[in-house]
Formats: structure tokens, sequence, C-alpha cells
């Protein structure tokens, strides 16, 4: 142990005894989770492959479940769109400056790809990969990294055998080592000879000045939160998205303000990849003004799938109906479309949208 | 008035005149001597005529002159706003509790609407009876009252580099400090029954980014906290209504909003927010991963680019907050030369575990440049350490656990700024 016994639990240990009531007896509270309820939410995967269910998926089948559910915002060879984050590459970048950090380059575990992609992703529709679908994306994944051939089919089976190039590319927590120089007897007075400004904030001006604020001219490059990049000294890279236009409703005199107001309630729900209003742009999915009245699969400059643009050929125009109907199940109700999103069940919420989009026709 | 605090207000006055103050300084100096002050003279609006009854605001807000006291966000720092980050105004506040309707924001996939009638927490895994509680039984078991601070494991994240953002908001803010009240996680664990085999507990929230993370036992069963109220109300939205996980002193991530489950386990899970985020790449590229207790920090919350000195030379208060995952708050020392000689600031009250600690040093300012530090010292003798010293450890390419001394330049028109020192 280090010269600083127990340093994670000291102070904290003695304090959590006096202070907590003392709880002799189980109370008998809450109830048996049935067997049902246990499989349905204990998904979780570990790297020994515990929780991993019976399966399989190919390369070959995973490109076209990642080109349908991943590609618009992970890129079609899990190269990253825009910010978003980038899933393959960086191989041998982890001692340089700005390691390029991918499940191929980073990952120590594939049993974290299988579950997070089982249970978090695709953004917005999160939870609607089978297991056989997640088995092809992550062999997908695997072989966008230069890990397997493109014949490769990953199961329940072969997992174990899957090498991850970084496996062997983490310690342990050694703050209290390899830092033990940082406990000590401060230095109070003439601690150094000379005091020089090295570098000022002000020269990169990337700090918001008012709450609505826009993107500042330069940006330093940053993928998403938890990998903000620091300042590099030339930031260059492209802005992040913009922040969504904040839609100015007009509402038509003949629709319910309330039922408009609820709307935009629902409009969270496709904030992630729509942008509607003022200054909306195509991100993830096309822009949305002027949607109802308008023939699928139209806007200028959107990469929209086959079949949506096959559906606006055939005559598809968005209509309170139409839209109902898509937006209950996009991929049911049109198979092959590129918005993953699990859909609006009810019909309250389906109204509720239709009166906020309607809300932006001119 | 008495003769000592007459001569202090002229020798102020003369101080101002002196350093030739700008246009922040001018802005509140006191009135020139001899016209007598209206506000003080006439009949005000508010002294004749009626306020708000009461219920003008069943809930109420701030103040509208409070308007700018608000979290921000830095839009370019993230892809979109759903999986993002926001900064708490801690430039603006005083004492130590952050107001929930102000305290920073993380979400993965954003903040859910979770009723309380739809709310189940379910305790599986190496347990003797796998259980599933309600929102009410929850409020049946004895609870206790907390305060902790919880810091994003990013914050000052942006910083590594050099100085990038220009006020405490941005660079520091990825925190708050509110008093929990809500059921240790002990008893929870005691009520389904821990097998002997159980190492690990595995917690994960309700929204779609389901956010797992593995914590030891031993910290599980030490002072975790199941909580469902802050500083007295229900928890806000975006902190995990209606029931979060306290997890004290560790890093933000692992106290899992819309707590939905906890899975005993004899090793931990190693999921996505354990591995491919929230580790540290040394300058060889070896990772260190498990570094889940934040380091003892603290930052000058005024004077600062967000909050510079508006009234000239003369008392100066300078102050701050200082907060240590390893335990209370021992001492903090400030300098305003960059570091070359330091002062032991005044704790507003004795550090408390993992809470954070406001400090003061009540000072005269001379109306020159300062270089202002603030240095923080926790009870395990740890001492806040510069961004060099830390960057001679851990290389250049860490983005998590940047607990280095921040230097504020402040100029002698009272203005500030971020800037890195030698
Ligand atoms: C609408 C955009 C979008 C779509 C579509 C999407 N993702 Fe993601 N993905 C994200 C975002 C945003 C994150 C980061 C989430 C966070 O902040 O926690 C992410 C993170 C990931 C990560 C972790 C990256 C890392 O470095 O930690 C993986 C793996 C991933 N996605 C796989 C997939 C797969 C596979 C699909 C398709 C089944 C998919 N994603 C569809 C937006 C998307
Ligand atoms: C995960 C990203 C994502 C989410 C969330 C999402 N969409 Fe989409 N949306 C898309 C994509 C991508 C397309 C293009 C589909 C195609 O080409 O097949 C699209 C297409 C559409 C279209 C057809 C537009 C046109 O020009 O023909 C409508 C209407 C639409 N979305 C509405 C919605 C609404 C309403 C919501 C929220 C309830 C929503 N979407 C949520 C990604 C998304």
């Amino acid at each position: 142990m280090s010269k600083y016994p127990n340093l994670l639990f000291a102070g904290t240990a003695l304090f959590a005894f006096l202070a907590n009531p003392v709880m002799a007896d189980k109370l008998g509270l809450g109830r048996p989770a049935l067997p049902e309820e246990i499989a349905a939410w204990n998904l979780d995967v570990s790297p020994d492959g515990t929780g991993l269910p019976v399966g399989s998926g190919s390369v070959e089948d995973g490109e076209m479940v990642f080109s349908d559910n991943c590609a618009s915002c992970h890129g079609e060879f899990a190269e990253g769109v825009d910010n978003w984050p980038k899933l393959a590459g960086g191989k041998d970048t982890l001692d340089r400056k700005d390691p390029v950090k991918t499940v191929g380059s980073y990952w120590p575990y594939l049993s974290t790809t299988w579950d997070y992609v089982h249970r978090s992703m695709p953004f917005g529709a999160a939870q609607t990969m089978s297991a056989d679908d997640t088995y092809a994306i992550v062999a997908y994944i695997l072989y966008s990294n230069d890990l397997v051939e493109d014949d490769f089919v990953l199961s329940n089976e072969n997992f174990l055998e899957v090498e991850m190039p970084n496996a062997d590319g983490f310690i342990v927590d050694d703050r209290e080592t390899a830092e033990a120089a940082f406990w000590g007897e401060p230095c109070m007075e003439n601690c150094k000879e000379s005091v020089e400004i090295t570098m000022h904030a002000s020269v990169l001006d990337v700090t918001p000045d008012t709450v609505d604020d826009a993107a500042p001219a330069e940006q330093p490059a940053a993928e998403e939160v938890a990998a903000a990049e620091p300042a590099s000294s030339e930031p260059a890279a492209e802005p992040a998205t913009e922040p969504a236009a904040e839609p100015a409703a007009e509402p038509a005199a003949d629709i319910d303000p309330a039922l408009i107001a609820a709307g935009e309630k629902v409009f969270k729900k496709c904030k992630a990849c729509h942008q509607i209003g003022e200054g909306a742009e195509n991100k993830v999915g096309p822009e949305l003004n002027s949607v109802i009245g308008r023939t699928a699969g139209t806007v200028e400059g959107f990469k929209y799938s086959d079949p949506m643009i096959a559906a606006g050929e055939g005559g598809l125009v968005w209509t309170d109906a139409t839209l109902a109907e898509f937006l209950a199940n996009p991929r049911k109700s049109m198979k092959g479309t590129k918005m993953s999103f699990s859909g609006l069940k009810k019909e309250e919420d389906q109204k509720a949208i239709a009166a906020y989009l309607g809300s932006f026709s001119n | 008035m008495s003769e000592t605090s007459k001569n202090s207000r002229r020798s102020f006055l003369k101080g101002a005149a002196a350093a030739g103050v700008g246009a922040v300084a001018a802005a509140t100096t006191a009135r020139a001597q001899g016209t007598p002050d209206p506000l003080i003279t006439e009949v005000q609006p508010w002294a004749t005529g009626l306020g708000d009854g009461v219920d003008a605001t069943p809930y109420g807000l701030p103040i509208e002159y409070e308007a700018d006291v608000v979290r921000r966000n830095v839009p370019w720092l993230t892809a979109d706003p759903i999986s993002s980050i926001n900064f708490t105004p801690i430039h603006a506040l005083d004492g130590t509790i952050t107001p929930q309707g102000c305290a920073f924001e993380r979400h993965h996939s954003g903040a859910i609407d979770l009723r309380k009638e739809d709310y189940r927490l379910m305790i599986n895994g190496l347990v003797d009876q796998p259980l599933v509680f309600t929102y009410e039984d929850l409020e049946r078991f004895a609870r206790i009252n907390r305060v902790f601070f919880c810091e994003c494991a990013a914050n000052t994240g942006m910083e590594w580099a050099g100085a990038q953002l220009n006020g405490a908001q941005f660079t520091h803010g990825m925190i708050h400090n509110m008093e929990y009240s809500g059921v240790p996680l002990r008893t929870l664990l005691e009520e389904a029954g821990v097998k002997p085999e159980g190492k690990w507990v595995y917690v994960e929230g309700a929204d779609a980014s389901s956010n797992g993370r593995s914590i030891p036992l031993e910290k599980a069963l030490d002072d975790v906290l199941v909580a469902f109220k802050a500083n007295g109300e229900a928890l806000r939205k975006e902190h995990g209504y209606p029931v979060r996980l306290v997890v004290p002193g560790w890093e933000g991530n692992m106290w899992i909003k819309w707590l939905r489950r906890i899975e005993v386990m004899e090793g931990p899970v190693e999921s996505r927010e354990e591995t491919s985020k929230y580790t540290d790449t040394l300058a060889n590229g070896t990772s260190r991963k498990w570094t889940w207790v934040m380091d003892a920090k603290s930052i000058v919350t005024s004077p600062s680019p967000q909050a510079p000195i508006k009234h000239g030379p003369g008392p100066l208060v300078i102050t701050g907050l200082a907060w240590s995952g390893r335990g209370a708050i021992k001492r903090v020392d400030v300098s305003k030369d960059g570091g070359k000689t330091w002062e032991t600031a005044r704790l507003a009250n004795p550090g408390q575990p993992m809470a954070l600690t406001r400090f003061y040093l009540d000072t005269s300012w001379d109306g020159k440049e300062m270089l202002l530090q603030a240095r923080a010292m926790d009870e395990t003798g740890y001492v806040q350490p510069t961004k060099k010293m830390l960057r001679e450890v851990r290389g250049e390419n860490s983005v998590y656990h940047n607990n280095c001394i921040q230097t504020w330049w402040v100029k002698e028109t009272g203005e500030a700024e971020n800037v890195e020192v030698s």
C-alpha cells in the first residue's frame, strides 16, 4: 500500500458509520424481482462474455445494417461524420499528440462495443437492434478497423477469440504513487523568481458572449464533451453543428396553440436529427420547414434513402395523416428509410407534432 | 461616522483617482460628496405603492435583474445539445450550496421525463433476493441528509493545453454542491442480501444512454446514497428526477441519474463510460482507468473574467471555492503574483468532507495588476498542483481530472482574463 493508506476511503468510513441510522433488520420492503423482469433489464455484457445472448452476424450483413441505422452519424465506414464520434481508425496514435480513440485503436474489450451498441445506439432509437443485428454491426465495426476479413462472422461462440489491439493498454489508477509528490507542505514565499504570462484565453476567443450566442468564428476541434479536445495552437476544425435554430412559431389561426405547444415538446424527440424554424439546416435528417404539404424526399441538398425518394416519386405528400402513419413506426411503414427513430406511438403525440410542424408552413 | 471609516473612505477615493480607473471601475464608485442622493431624498415608487401579492409566482424564480445568472453552454464543444453539457454560473454565486435551477447538466441522451409512479428500482445479481422497489418503498427506509459536490471529470478539461475559455463558469463550472436526502445504498443492498462473491455493483439509469458504471462494493457500502431530494425539494428532471445516485468525492459520470438498476457482480462491466471515456491517456499511450476520485481543487470565482472589479482600489473581497474528493478542505492559499508568494485565506466554515468550501481573502487592492491564483490543501495533505506539475506526470493528452491551479490576470481596469503563467 502507499503511504496514504486507504486514501480513497479515508475520512468517509468513520463519518458514514457515525451518521447513518442503525439498520439492524431487513424491513421487508420492495418485492421479489420476477425472472422476466430481470431478463428484460439485466442486459449488460462483461469482458468474459457473460451476458451475451446466443446469435451471430456477418460483416456483410453488418455493412447493410450499419449503413441503414448508423452511417448517417458515424459515416459509411464508421469514420465519423462532422462532430459525431469516429468508430474506426486511429491505429498507433495513442502516444502521439491528439490521439484518435476508436473501437479499434482504444477500446480494450469487444464486450463493451456489443453492449453499448445493443443498449444505447442508434442515438434516438436505442434498444431497437436485435442480437443478430448487433453481432453483424460489431463484426462490421471490426472490419472497418482492419481487425477481421470481409468474410468474418461474429457469434457468441467466437466472441472471445477476437483480439483487441489496445487490450493491454490500461493501468489501474496510480495517482497515489505516481503523483505522491503532490502531498506535502506547500511553498509560501519566494516560490519562483519570475512570473511571465505565457498564454491568453482572449487570443483564442472561443468564449460565448451571450446566452444565445452562436458558435464563434474559429473553433478548436472537439468531438464530444468527454473528449473535449484542449485548445490546439491552431484551432481550425469545422464548427460543431450550429445550435438548433430557435423555432419562431407563428401559429396559423385555426390551430389550437395548446396543441402546438404540446407538439413543441414532442419535437424534442426529433431535435437530435432535425432542425426547424428560421435558419434551419439539413442535419442528420432534412430540415422540416413547410414539411406539411411537401412531397416526400425533396429537400434540396439532403441525401435521402432510395425508399424515401421512391415514395415521393410515387406521390407521397406529407399531410397530418401520412405523417402520423410514417412517424408511428418509420422503419416499418417505410422499409429501408434512413430515419432511425423508434416511433411516436401515441395518437395525441402524432397530432401534436403535426400541428407543431404545420405552424412552420408558409 | 467614525474617524477611521472616514479616513478609509477618503483614501479610497484618492486611490481611485490615482489609479485612473477605467470604465469598469467608474460604474459604481461612490457618488461625489455634497450632492444628496435622490434614491434617499426622494420618495421612491416602491416606498409608496404596493408590490406583488402572494402567489404572484407560485414557484418563485430569481428576480429579473439576475437573469444573467444562468447555466450556459459552449455550443462548439459537442455535436448536438442532447448529448452535451452546460456550466454552473459559479462566478456569480456565493456560499456553497448550488441552487438546483442553475446547477450544471450533463446528459448522454437528453433529460427524460420519468414520473414517480413509473419509477422502478431493481437490485439483482449476486444477492440473496433480487428485489424491485417503487418510489414509495424508498421513502420508507431510514434516510439521511448530506452535502456533497458533484464534479464532472471533464471539468477544466478544455484548459489542458492552454488558457482557452474566459470565465470561471466555463473553466470550472461543471460542478455543483447540494444537500441530498436519500437512503444509503448500503441499506438497500442489505435488504437484498449481498452474497460473499459480490465484489462490485453495476449501476445504470433508465434513459436511452443507460450510462452504466461499475463501483467497488467497498465504496457502495461506505457512503453512496440513493437520493431523491436535493436542497430540500425534489430533484430536477435534468438531475435525474425522481431518483439519482450520489457517489461522494467521485467523478460525476458515476452519479447515475434516473437510477433504475443495481447489479451486484464479481467484476466490473467495463462499460463504454469506463473504457472509451473517463480514462486518462498518458504520454506513452498507456491509459489510467478507474480514476474515480476527484483530486483537491480550488478556483477564485471573484474577481474573475465574468466578475471584474468594478470599485477601484481599496477594500477587496477575493473569494472562491475549494473541494476535494479525498475528504475535507483544510486550507486554501491565495497568490496575487502568479505563485511567488501566498497568503492563507479564511474558510467561511470548516471544510466538510467531499463538499464545497467557500474561502475569502479580505484584502486591499492597490489598483495594480494581479495574477490571482488559489491553491487548495485537503485533510490528507494533498496540495493542488500547477498545470506544469500535472503535465510532467500525465503528458499533454489528458482530457479528464485537470485540477491545476488557475490564474486570472486582473488588470488595472479591474477586468480579468484567463491566462497561463510560467
Ligand atoms: C443520430 C446520430 C447517431 C446515430 C444514427 C447513431 N449514433 Fe452512435 N453515437 C452518437 C452519439 C451522439 C454518440 C455519443 C453519445 C454520448 O455522448 O454518450 C454515439 C456513440 C457511439 C459509440 C461510442 C463511441 C465512443 O467512442 O465512445 C458507438 C460504438 C456507436 N455510437 C455506435 C453506433 C451504432 C452501431 C449505430 C447504429 C446502430 C449508431 N451508433 C447510430 C450518434 C449516433
Ligand atoms: C435519429 C435521427 C432522426 C430522428 C430522431 C428523427 N428523424 Fe426524421 N428523418 C431522419 C432522416 C435521416 C430522414 C431521412 C429519411 C430517409 O431518407 O429515408 C428523416 C426524414 C423525416 C421526414 C421526411 C422529410 C422529407 O423531407 O421527406 C419527416 C417528416 C421526419 N423525418 C419527421 C421526424 C419527426 C417529426 C421526428 C420526431 C418525432 C423525427 N423525424 C425524428 C432522421 C431522424
